[in-house]
């Protein structure tokens, strides 16, 4: 198996990886395109993504889908992390079941139903539908993912490593932050990611939740392709391809860094 | 017995139906070096983890330095623990690893950093305190773990299979620097362990555990010669039992091999009882043995050569098997082949007559 790729074999990956990303080349692309029509190639120019800067409607639009991902990410991470500990360490309490189904329900629901119910909710509190009710659905969306991750990582850890701890006269909640926390590390971040990225695409959900004073970035976008494709569209796209491929290798990297940066001396 | 350090009085505990331990009492004494021994599902590690306040006791108490350790968490005992699997941090350095524990005591950072140095000296791995527990050995890593279990000083460190993942030669000598280090530090040690001859090197006192209660209690001379019950017999070292039964006139008689001996003490007529021969105490040899002894005669099934010990089967001509053992000597029976006619003997005081 280790062997060359045949002729055969490198034609089929270069297939599959086309499939996957002329796309998004593409728009990347024509992100530089000097001319104002988007299908004709008109020479190189950044002149869109001065007109980017220019455009307060969609810097605002990207301000606040930064502001709700970052946040719902964090709280994501926080309540997921808790649930994926409480479903691994305390073995079958009452209500395990409906607890299970609650949290991985989001996975499965369509996005639609869960924006509406989400709606129906917040309608049937008489909140005030904007930044906080925006926040409050992508949490309860993204905390499912965090909780998948953490678990799968939590099924493989040696427990006898918090014992020692507590053995060695750490506290429950000391063991945890000293031990269990900085080796699940990777997971937990990977989970923030996902629960980042998640938010930051999100437009069926946010579309239901917000309100006229909070547009996200995916709903600016929609609403102006509405209007026609511009080559500032392009742009706007290409930055977000851009942050969301920076935060994937962050995550990626800080992983390798918390699996002990002398550990690769020793595979060496 | 020295003063007692730990008192185990009538605990139990169950996991669902399974009773793990069973009404078990036991006292260790301050400085003694102790052996819980049993196959594995004995109840051994869970009367460890119990002694460590991993689990909770369903009844009975322990007293450990004379407080009862009822609702006392792990990390308020006075007890520490290495673990079967060492359960390093695999996040921290090795020197990290060691002061975990008095890190959690609240010592401050030049405190730490010197008693650390003196633990990994003492165990020899003074070069090695920046890295991290993957780049060890199995026996630095063990080395590692029990650094880090006697760091804080405990009243009793208990070892969970201390040797278990180490390979024959550096448990031999691990064994060694182990009572070593105990006799040093004058702490006590109770080492759950399913090596009888682990147990049997080590430990001042061993608990032979069976079925999570303890079979029989005492020093490694007094459960390989006088085992308790025929479990004990067999678990510890090799042995011939044979089924017998009561005579009138004190006399037992055995089926086979069929011989009659005398009873040390009465008992009642009819009673069946097992007697139990260790390999080692029968002699063989190719001549008539001298007289005053029980004689047999058979033919050699299997001879095996150890080195150091030979080993025989004998089928007796009334049809019993007996395993018998000698010293590699240069003697003349050393070298008793397959298939030889052969007489044994033994003496009456080194059977052992226990309840069947």
């Amino acid at each position: 198996m280790t062997g060359t790729l045949r002729k055969r074999d490198v034609a089929i990956l270069l297939i599959g990886f086309a499939f996957l990303y002329v796309p998004i080349a593409l728009v990347v692309i024509y992100s530089f395109n000097a001319s104002k029509l988007v299908t004709v190639w008109g020479g190189w120019s950044t002149r869109w993504y001065g007109a980017l800067l220019d455009n307060a409607q969609v810097l605002d639009a990207a301000w606040l889908s930064l502001k709700v991902a970052f946040l719902s990410g964090v709280f994501s991470t926080i309540l997921g992390t808790m649930a994926a500990i409480v479903m691994s360490r305390y073995g079958r309490f009452r209500g395990r079941l409906v607890f299970s189904s609650l949290i991985y329900a989001p996975l499965v629901m369509p996005e639609v139903i869960m924006g509406l119910s989400l709606l129906l909710l917040f309608v049937a509190l008489d909140m005030d539908r904007g930044f906080w009710t925006l926040l409050i659905a992508h949490t309860t969306f993204g905390l499912c993912f965090v909780t998948i991750v953490v678990n799968a990582k939590l099924a493989g850890f040696d427990r006898s490593l918090e014992e020692a701890a507590r053995d060695l006269g750490a506290s429950p909640i000391g063991a945890f932050f000293q031990v269990t926390l900085p080796i699940i590390a990777p997971s937990v971040i990977a989970g923030f990611l996902l629960a980042f990225t998640i938010s930051l695409d999100d437009f069926v959900i946010a579309s239901f939740t917000t309100g006229p004073g909070a547009t996200t970035l995916p709903m600016r976008i929609y609403s102006q392709v509405r209007l026609g494709v511009t080559p500032e569209i392009n742009a706007i796209s290409t930055l977000m391809i851009g942050t969301v491929l920076a935060l994937v290798l962050f995550g990626f990297a800080l992983s390798r860094a918390f699996r002990g940066g002398g550990g690769a001396v020793g595979r060496a | 017995m020295q003063q007692s350090l730990v008192r185990i009085d009538g605990v139990s505990k169950h996991f669902g139906d399974t009773t793990a331990v069973d009404n078990v009492s036991l006292d260790i004494g301050a400085g003694e070096f102790f052996a819980l021994l049993g196959p594995s599902g004995c109840g051994k590690t869970t009367l460890m983890r119990l002694v460590a306040g991993f689990e909770t006791p369903d009844s009975g108490s322990i007293v450990i330095d004379g407080i009862d350790m009822a609702g006392v968490p792990p990390n308020r005992r006075p007890v520490n623990m290495m673990f079967q699997s060492y359960a390093l941090f695999p996040h921290m350095s090795v020197a990290a690893n060691i002061g975990f524990g008095l890190k959690q005591a609240g010592m401050g950072k030049a405190d730490i950093a010197a008693r650390v140095a003196d633990l990994l000296k003492l165990v020899q791995l003074e070069k090695l305190g920046q890295r991290k527990p993957d780049q060890l050995s199995g026996g630095q890593r063990q080395r590692v773990a029990l650094a880090r279990a006697i760091a804080r000083r405990p009243k009793l460190l208990l070892l969970d299979e201390p040797l278990a993942a180490l390979d024959r030669k550096l448990r031999e000598e691990t064994q060694f620097e182990l009572m070593q280090l105990q006799r040093d530090l004058k702490i006590a040690f109770m080492v759950v362990t399913h090596d009888q001859d682990e147990a049997m090197a080590m430990a001042q006192r061993i608990a032979v555990m069976r079925a999570g209660q303890i079979e029989q209690l005492g020093g490694a001379r007094e459960i390989y010669e006088t085992p308790a019950t025929t479990f004990v017999a067999q678990f510890i070292g090799e042995i011939n039992l044979f089924a017998a039964t009561v005579e009138r006139g004190q006399v037992m008689r055995c089926a086979a091999p069929a011989f009659t001996c005398r009873l040390p003490e009465p008992m009642a007529e009819g009673t069946a009882v097992s007697l139990a021969v260790r390999p080692e105490r029968i002699r063989l040899t190719r001549g008539e043995p001298q007289g005053g002894e029980i004689a047999l005669s058979g033919q050699v099934m299997d001879s095996v050569y150890l080195g150091d010990v030979k080993v025989w089967r004998v089928r007796t001509d009334d049809g019993g098997l007996l395993r018998v053992s000698a010293v590699n000597s240069g003697n003349g029976t050393d070298d008793i082949q397959r298939g030889e006619r052969v007489h044994l003997a033994f003496a009456e005081s080194d059977i052992r007559i226990l309840p069947r």
